[in-house]
C-alpha cells in the first residue's frame, strides 16, 4: 500500500532512466538528505558527530569501495586498507612538499594514486580468481604496510613514523571542528555513493556485473576483461583511497601505517558481507552495523549495569553478541542486510496483503 | 526505507541521551584501560593497579582535599579509533569535566594531541608517548612524564657502561638493538645512533616484523653479528618471544638490556629459564613491601573490593606500573586544589597541578610512597622532569635491584628534543609558551 506503483508512468525517456524512478523512493532519499544534512547537525553533540558519524561515513566510503569491486566486478580483495593507508599517505606527501596545494586537490591526488597502486596489484586477477587473488591481494596489504614502516621518506621523515594531517582549509573556513568535518565527509561520501549508484546502472557497471557472472561468458559477448577488470580495481582503489585520506585528516589527525593493518581490511570485507554484495545502500548498512552495533552495546551495558560489570566483560560480550549477529544474519540472509531491506520493500509493495 | 533507518538511528539517540548521569562533587577520571585485543594480557593489570590506588585514596584518605575520586573505565582494545571514541564519550563527564587523560600506548596518544589542547585536558604518557612533547613550551597538555624513550636510552648506554666500568671503556663495543617494526620501535634509533658517535661504540638495528612471533632469523643475524650487548625493545608477545630466541641462538641473557616496556613478569615467566639474568629498565623501584601496597591491601582487597585479583600485586610490574599512574594523576589533583580550592578538579586547573607537581622526601613519605618512586621535578619547559630509572634482573622468581638510580643524559636527549619540537612548533604554526 505504501509502495504502490499505480497511477506512475514515465512518458519520457528521461523519466523512465531517472536513478530513484518510484516517487516514494524519492521522497525518502530527500528525506534521508535532509536528516542527514540538517536534522542531525542540529541536534547531534561533538561526540556523535566527532566519534560516530564521521568513522561511520568514512569506513562507508571504503566499503563502497570494496563493494565496487568485490559486489560488482566480483574480484575478492583482502588490500582494502592497504589502498586506504596509499590514499592517506599520498594526500599527506602531496601537502607536505606542495604546500599551496588545497586538501581537496590533496584528496583527490591520494585517490589517484590509490587507484594506480590499485591497478598494479589488479593484474593477477586477469589470470586468478576467488581465494587464489584474495591471497595475492593480500601480498598487496602487507607490502604497502612495510612499505610505509620502512621507507621513511613517505613519513616526511618523522621520528615516529607517523604522519600529521595539515590543518584543512576551505575558502576561508577552517575546518577543524567536528560540524564542519562533518558537512565534508558527508558531502564527499553521499557524491560518491550518488556516483557509484550510476556506475552501477552504466555500462561499465553491466560489464562489472557480466563479468562477476560468468567472465568467460563476458569475454565471449565482447567486453574485454583486461579493461574491464583493471578498471573496477582502479575505481575501487580511488574510492578506498579517498576514504583512507579521509580517515587520516578528519577522523584520526594523525595516523601510523599500523591503522590500515590487517584487521581493517577484514573489517571492511565484512562490512560488505553482511551489508549486501552489490548494493550502494549495503555499504551503508554494513558499516553501519559494524561500527554502531559496538558502540551501541558498550553504552548500553555501561548503562544497564552501570559499574557491576567491568568493561572487559562488555568488550567479550560485544564481540559474542556481534560474531552471533554476523552467524545470524549469514543464515537467514546470506545477501545481507540490503537484500532484507529489498524484501522489505518489495512486502510493502503488497501491504497490507500477507502474501 | 527511510523510515527505518530513521527509527533505528534515534534509538541509539535516545539511550544516550537518557544515560547522561553526572556524577555528584567528585574528581572525575577516565581510566581509558584495554583489557582485551593482542595488549590486553599487558593492559588488564595496569588498569587493575590503577583503579586499586583510586579506591585506596578514596577509603584512605577519604579523596583529594575532602573531594572523592570518581572514575570510569572505557575499554579502547587498544585501537586508535576506539580510544577517541572513549575520550570523546568521557571528556565532559563529571562536575568540572575529566582530570586527565592516561592512554598508555603511543598509538593512541597521537590521535588526540590534536585535540586536547582544544578540550583543555591534559594527557600523562609516563614513559612512552609523543617524545619531543618533554618540550612543555610547545605541547603545553601533554606530559611524558618521568622518562621519555629518549632519555631511557641514554640511561640504557649508562647502564651498559657501568657495567664495562666506565663511559670510555664503551669504545669498540659492539651493541645490537633488537627493536619493535612500528613507530614505537624505530622511535630511539636516531638518539642510539647520536650515542655511539659520542661513545665510540658499534650498532647494529635488527627490526622484527609485528607481532614479533617469528624471530628465528632475527636472532640468527643477532649472533652472527657477535654483540657485546643487545638491547630489547619490544612490546606484547615480542619480548618472550626475543629472550626464548636469543637463548636458543645461545646468547646469555645477562647481556640484553630491556626497556621499561620490555619488563614485566608477562615477558619473562613465558620464556622460562631464558630469562634468568635478563636485565631491564623500570620507572620504579622493584619489590611491594612500600607502604603504599600496605595501604592498598589493607584499605581495597581486605574490604573485598579489589578490581584484580591480589596475587597481580606482587606478581605483575604493570600491576605496579598503573600504581605509578594513579599516584601521578592524584598528585596532579592534589597539586591542583591547592590553589584552586577543594572542589571538583578541571582539565585545565590540573594541567597547572601536573606542571607543578611537588615530589619532595616529605611529600613521598606522607603519601606511603618514598623509595617506590623516584624525585623528579616537572617545570613549564620540561615535561618529562628527568626522573632516573632503576634497573632489575629477573632471578627465576622475581625481579631484583640491578643497579641504584641511574640518571639520564639530558645533555643528550634536550636538545634533540627542543629541535624535534620546534619542527612541529613550525608545521603547526604554534608559538612557544612559558616565557
Amino acid at each position: 500500500m505504501i509502495y504502490r506503483e499505480a497511477g506512475q508512468f514515465k512518458t519520457t525517456y528521461k523519466s523512465d532512466q531517472a536513478i530513484l524512478p518510484i516517487f516514494q523512493d524519492r521522497i525518502a532519499m530527500v528525506l534521508m538528505l535532509l536528516f542527514a544534512f540538517i536534522i542531525i547537525p542540529i541536534f547531534a553533540n561533538d561526540y556523535w558527530l566527532g566519534s560516530i558519524l564521521i568513522p561511520f561515513l568514512a569506513l562507508s566510503l571504503a566499503a563502497l569501495g570494496l563493494n565496487v569491486l568485490t559486489g560488482y566486478a566480483g574480484q575478492i580483495s583482502l588490500g582494502s586498507a592497504a589502498f586506504m593507508a596509499v590514499g592517506a599517505f599520498a594526500a599527506f606527501n602531496l601537502q607536505v612538499r606542495v604546500p599551496e596545494v588545497p586538501f581537496l586537490i590533496a584528496f583527490l591526488w591520494g585517490g589517484s594514486c590509490s587507484a594506480a597502486v590499485g591497478i598494479i596489484f589488479g593484474l593477477p586477477s586477469l589470470r586468478i580468481k576467488g581465494f587464489y587473488l584474495a591471497v595475492a591481494t593480500l601480498a598487496a596489504q602487507f607490502f604497502i604496510e612495510w612499505l610505509f614502516t620502512h621507507f621513511d621518506w613517505f613519513t616526511n621523515y618523522s621520528t615516529s613514523g607517523v604522519i600529521t594531517a595539515p590543518p584543512m582549509q576551505l575558502f576561508g573556513f577552517a575546518i577543524d571542528n567536528p560540524l564542519n568535518k562533518y558537512f565534508l565527509v558527508l558531502s564527499i561520501v553521499a557524491l560518491c555513493a550518488f556516483g557509484v549508484r550510476n556506475l552501477a546502472r552504466s555500462e561499465i557497471g553491466r560489464a562489472f556485473m557480466a563479468v562477476r557472472d560468468m567472465d568467460i561468458a563476458a569475454e565471449a559477448i565482447g567486453i574485454n576483461l583486461m579493461k574491464t577488470k583493471l578498471l573496477a580495481f582502479g575505481i575501487s582503489s580511488f574510492l578506498c583511497g579517498l576514504a583512507g585520506a579521509l580517515w587520516a585528516y578528519v577522523v584520526l589527525g594523525t595516523v601510523e601505517p599500523q591503522a590500515f593493518d590487517i584487521a581493517r581490511s577484514f573489517e571492511i570485507l565484512f562490512m560488505i558481507v553482511i551489508g549486501g554484495l552489490g548494493s550502494v545502500s549495503g555499504a551503508f548498512l554494513g558499516a553501519g552495523f559494524m561500527i554502531l552495533l559496538p558502540i551501541l552495546l558498550n553504552n548500553i551495558g555501561s548503562v544497564i549495569t552501570g559499574a557491576a560489570i567491568s568493561t572487559e566483560t562488555i568488550a567479550h560480550i560485544e564481540y559474542m553478541v556481534f560474531g552471533a549477529f554476523i552467524i545470524f544474519f549469514l543464515i537467514v540472509e546470506p545477501n545481507g542486510l540490503a537484500r532484507l531491506w529489498q524484501l522489505g520493500k518489495e512486502k510493502l509493495r503488497l501491504w497490507p496483503f500477507p502474501y | 526505507m527511510t523510515i527505518f533507518k530513521i527509527i533505528s538511528r534515534t534509538i541509539p539517540f535516545l539511550t544516550l541521551f537518557l544515560m547522561g548521569t553526572a556524577f555528584a562533587a567528585e574528581h572525575f577520571i577516565p581510566v581509558t584501560s584495554y583489557r582485551t585485543g593482542p595488549y590486553g594480557v599487558s593492559g588488564a593489570p595496569a588498569a587493575n593497579g590503577y583503579v586499586d590506588y583510586l579506591k585506596m585514596i578514596n577509603a584512605r584518605d577519604g579523596g583529594v582535599a575532602g573531594v572523592k575520586l570518581a572514575w570510569e573505565e572505557c575499554e579502547t582494545a587498544y585501537k586508535p579509533d576506539r580510544f577517541v571514541e572513549c575520550y570523546e564519550r568521557l571528556k565532559n563527564k563529571g562536575e568540572a569535566g575529566a582530570t586527565l587523560f592516561q592512554p598508555l600506548g603511543t598509538g593512541l596518544t597521537y590521535s588526540v594531541i590534536d585535540r586536547v589542547a582544544k578540550d583543555k585536558i591534559p594527557l600523562i604518557t609516563m614513559g612512552y608517548g609523543r617524545t619531543d612533547a618533554s618540550d612543555g613550551r610547545v605541547f603545553p597538555w601533554v606530559f611524558p612524564l618521568m622518562v621519555n624513550y629518549w632519555s631511557l636510552s641514554t640511561a640504557k648506554i649508562k647502564y651498559i657502561a657501568s657495567l664495562e666500568g666506565g663511559l670510555d671503556k664503551l669504545k669498540g663495543l659492539k651493541i645490537a638493538n633488537v627493536y619493535h617494526d612500528s613507530a614505537y620501535g624505530k622511535e630511539t634509533g636516531p638518539v642510539l645512533k647520536k650515542q655511539a658517535e659520542m661513545y665510540g661504540f658499534e650498532l647494529e638495528g635488527f627490526p622484527v616484523a609485528h607481532p614479533g612471533l617469528d624471530q628465528k632469523a632475527t636472532w640468527l643475524n643477532v649472533r652472527r653479528y657477535k654483540p657485546d650487548y643487545v638491547i630489547l625493545r619490544g612490546w606484547g608477545v615480542m619480548n618472550q618471544t626475543a629472550l626464548k630466541e636469543a637463548a636458543r641462538a645461545r646468547i646469555p641473557a645477562s647481556k640484553i638490556v630491556g626497556v621499561t616496556w620490555s619488563c614485566s613478569e608477562l615477558d619473562t615467566i613465558p620464556a622460562g629459564k631464558a630469562s634468568i639474568g635478563y636485565t631491564c629498565a623500570s620507572m620504579i623501584n622493584p619489590g611491594t613491601h612500600y607502604q603504599v601496597f600496605q595501604d592498598i591491601i589493607k584499605h581495597v582487597h581486605d574490604a573485598g573490593n579489589g578490581t584484580g585479583p591480589l596475587e597481580e600485586m606482587h606478581n605483575q610490574q604493570l600491576y605496579r606500573v598503573g600504581v605509578l599512574m594513579g599516584i601521578m594523576t592524584v598528585e596532579a589533583i592534589a597539586k591542583a586544589t591547592e590553589k584552586y580550592g577543594n572542589k571538583p578538579m578541571s582539565g585545565e586547573q590540573v594541567r597547572w597541578g601536573i606542571e607543578n607537581m611537588n615530589l619532595d622526601d616529605a611529600r613521598l613519605e606522607k603519601m606511603g610512597i618514598k623509595d617506590f618512586i623516584p624525585n623528579f621535578n616537572v617545570t613549564c619547559a620540561d615535561h618529562e622532569g628527568s626522573a632516573p630509572v632503576k634497573f632489575q634482573r629477573w632471578n627465576g622468581k622475581a625481579f631484583e635491584p640491578a643497579s641504584d638510580w641511574v640518571a639520564t643524559d639530558q645533555n643528550i636527549v634536550r636538545p634533540m628534543i627542543e629541535a624535534s619540537a620546534a619542527g612541529y612548533a613550525s608545521e603547526k604554526s604554534i608559538a612557544l609558551s612559558c616565557n
